[in-house]
């Protein structure tokens, strides 16, 4: 068995607040194989963004690691001093942010802030780096890359702005990218072709690929495997294609039941009812037990742990909805749905 | 852009012609010029001679209206006093006054941005405190007073550098400076620091405040995911965004600098516009006071409208936009 790119195990961030201290990620595992794409999926709040910084080791205080180990190829990068995760990020992993109207500095030219981030890491010429970066321009579909160095962000729609930012990111050809929701303020259209073209971009390199969204719809087709977060904590994980199909938790179903899909045109979106927990005021149960639709009594009382099932899935339920076959308590939870 | 700048110096014209009725009306009513220039034991006749020779006689529309047509023409009117072209006079002291309000600018710069910057990165940080802290006195002690302090002990106990006067100037481009002697910039140091003082106060506070909000901006964030060392990410990144109302604020203070320059240049006899200035005021040479005024205006109009030239420089998304306009 290869050893994965990225393994992040019992991850545990907290942030002390006014309220008190509070655990924004609480023991999230995961492992992503070179080449492999994972969605991290959840609603705003669930602790993906943190999730996603915690990898690259920029977690600033109020904020901190509080546990868990990061390997990178290997490489642990919890408690490392902050000169040795500089040489990390940007180099091993990269990150892409959410609003490309704000990720790039509006006063210094797309070759500054390219150069910059080559040179960063290797010792190459201003000239070399030049050019490597107007080759990446060119890759992520930039027409006219060489004059297109010499502009300012703002000369450059949203679209084009992300597709900067992900040359950028990918420049020193990173072990792993981690994407935060790089699409969520695009046209829907300019979506699925960056989707499409990081994952071509990455499969190129071997990069491993940790996309973050709150739409499930948008990983469908193009991750290997999904983590779905709630509240700070994994629920589901397992292979894209298992877990849409058949749904272990219902914080999943209900993620699911919420996707716009072209079958059921016309139809209001089925909702998940009620809000995102106060990570302040976490009921001592199950998180998701007051918005559940099948929550009994021990969803009330007693956490639910990590338990794995077949096909390499895993979710966090007392009522588990559609268990794969050949376990125990399929049964006893298709009695339960309502 | 064209529209945009017709606009404004249609605007700055308006400035100056209102500034021209205000400072005309409010210096006339200031004392009798002829009784300070005439012997006491002067005639009735020889007044009337004296004010007749100076044009005080006529009435003051007529007096405002010969203003307007001899300053269209660049003459300020000639001073009482030195009995030379008002205007003369004053430029001859405008590079004492400018080399002054300059140092000071670049002073409170290299004071006023580390400063800030060190006080923005860690805010609650005890370098931070203070230097927040010490920034309000700046703010408020008195110019004067400040001005006094520094000559009692650089000048008066230390004996490090001369109190008063201007030093040895060497001609740049037929323009007498001083900033270019070591004689010259001894003299300048103590009253140019005295009036970056209070910049410095002023641009520690808005350098801090801008790198308390550059730093939080998601491009800061992108650069540090890049591995950028921290000191790329401040010197690049944060220095060049905060530099922009810094250059703003400092641009349209170098306007008020000038004028705060008379207190600094009496407190330390430091031959510039400004000691002109209160020396005429005293001896009341009106066209001097005048031709001070009218100058400064239109010093200040011309600074704001290199400084609106300058924020696009460095600004692309002003630059690119009013390309565009
Ligand atoms: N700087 C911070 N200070 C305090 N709490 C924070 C901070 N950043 C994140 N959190 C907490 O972490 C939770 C998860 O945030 P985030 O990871 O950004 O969610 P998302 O899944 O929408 O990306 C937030 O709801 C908040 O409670
Ligand atoms: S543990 Fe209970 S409350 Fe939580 S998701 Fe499962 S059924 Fe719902
Ligand atoms: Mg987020």
């Amino acid at each position: 068995m290869t050893t994965p790119v990225l393994d992040v195990r019992d991850l545990q961030v907290t942030f002390s607040t006014r309220e008190g201290l509070v655990t924004a990620v609480d023991g999230v595992s995961f492992r992503v194989d070179a080449g492999e794409v994972m969605g991290l999926v959840g609603e705003s709040g669930s602790g993906k963004s943190v999730t996603g910084l915690a990898v690259l080791g920029l977690i600033d205080p109020p904020g901190r690691i509080a546990a868990g180990s990061i390997k990178v190829k290997a490489t642990e990068l919890v408690g490392q001093s902050e000169k040795a995760l500089q040489k990390v990020r940007g180099k091993d992993v990269a990150m892409i942010f959410q609003d490309p109207m704000t990720t790039l500095n509006p006063v210094l030219r797309i070759d500054t802030q390219m150069i910059e981030a080559i040179r960063a890491h290797e010792q190459v010429s201003e000239k070399a780096a030049r050019e490597r970066a107007r080759d990446a321009l060119a890759k992520v579909g930039i027409p006219s890359p060489e004059e297109r160095l010499n502009a300012y962000p703002n000369q450059f729609s949203g679209g084009m702005r992300q597709r900067v930012a992900i040359a950028t990111a990918l420049l020193n050809r990173p072990a792993v990218l981690v994407a935060d929701e790089p699409t969520t303020a695009l046209d829907v259209t300019i979506q699925a072709q960056i989707l499409s073209e990081v994952q071509a971009l990455c499969a190129e390199t071997g990069t491993a690929l940790v996309w973050i969204t709150h739409d499930l719809s948008v990983i469908a087709g193009l991750a290997d495997k999904v983590a779905v977060m709630y509240a700070g904590r994994v629920v589901e994980e397992g292979p894209v294609a298992d877990v849409l199909e058949r749904p272990i938790h219902p914080y999943t179903a209900g993620l699911i039941g919420s996707v716009p899909s072209r079958n059921k045109r016309g139809v209001p979106l089925a909702q998940i009812p009620g809000m995102t927990p106060q990570l302040s005021k976490l009921p001592p149960g199950c998180p998701f037990a007051p918005r559940c639709g099948y929550s009994t009594d021990p969803c009330r009382t007693i956490r639910p742990e990590r338990t794995p099932y077949p096909g390499g899935r895993a979710a966090r339920c007392h009522n588990p909805l559609d268990v794969p076959p050949n376990t125990p308590k399929a049964d006893a939870a298709r009695e339960l749905t309502p | 852009m064209l529209v945009y700048l017709i606009r404004r110096i249609g605007q700055s014209l308006l400035v100056i012609a209102v500034m021209a009725v205000l400072v005309f009306l409010a210096v006339y009513a200031v004392g009798d010029p002829v009784a300070i220039l005439a012997n006491p034991e002067a005639t009735q006749q020889e007044l009337d001679a004296i004010a007749a020779r100076l044009g005080l006689d006529r009435p003051l529309w007529e007096q405002f209206a010969i203003f307007v047509w001899n300053a269209l023409q660049g003459d300020l009117g000639t001073s009482f006093v030195y009995s030379e072209s008002a205007l003369t006079v004053i430029l001859e002291r405008l590079p004492a006054t400018m080399e002054l309000a300059f140092v000071a600018l670049v002073l409170s710069i290299l004071i006023g941005v580390p400063l800030g910057v060190i006080a923005g990165l860690k805010p609650d940080g005890l370098a931070g405190r203070t230097i927040m802290s010490t920034s309000i006195l700046g703010f408020s002690l008195p110019n004067f007073w400040i001005g006094l302090m520094l000559i009692l002990l650089f000048a008066v106990e230390l004996q490090w550098l001369p109190a008063s006067g201007r030093g040895d100037t060497v001609d740049v481009l037929g323009v007498p400076l001083s900033m270019f002697t070591l004689d010259g910039l001894s003299h300048l140091l103590l009253p140019a620091f005295t009036l970056a003082l209070y910049k410095s106060s002023l641009v520690i506070r808005i350098a801090q405040a801008g790198t308390r909000e550059v730093m939080l901006q998601d491009y800061v964030r992108f650069a540090r995911a890049k591995g950028l060392s921290p000191r790329r990410i401040v010197m690049v990144h944060v220095l060049k965004n905060m530099m922009i109302p810094v250059v703003t604020v400092l641009g349209l203070e170098l306007g008020s600098m000038i004028a705060f320059a008379v207190v600094t240049e009496t407190v330390f006899s430091y031959p510039g516009m400004g000691k002109l200035l209160i020396d005429s005021i005293n001896r009341l040479d009106r066209p001097i006071v005048v031709a001070y005024l009218m100058l400064t205006v239109f010093i200040f109009v011309i600074i704001n409208l290199v400084v609106d030239m300058l924020y696009a420089a460095i600004d692309p998304r002003v630059r690119l936009s009013e390309a565009k306009g």
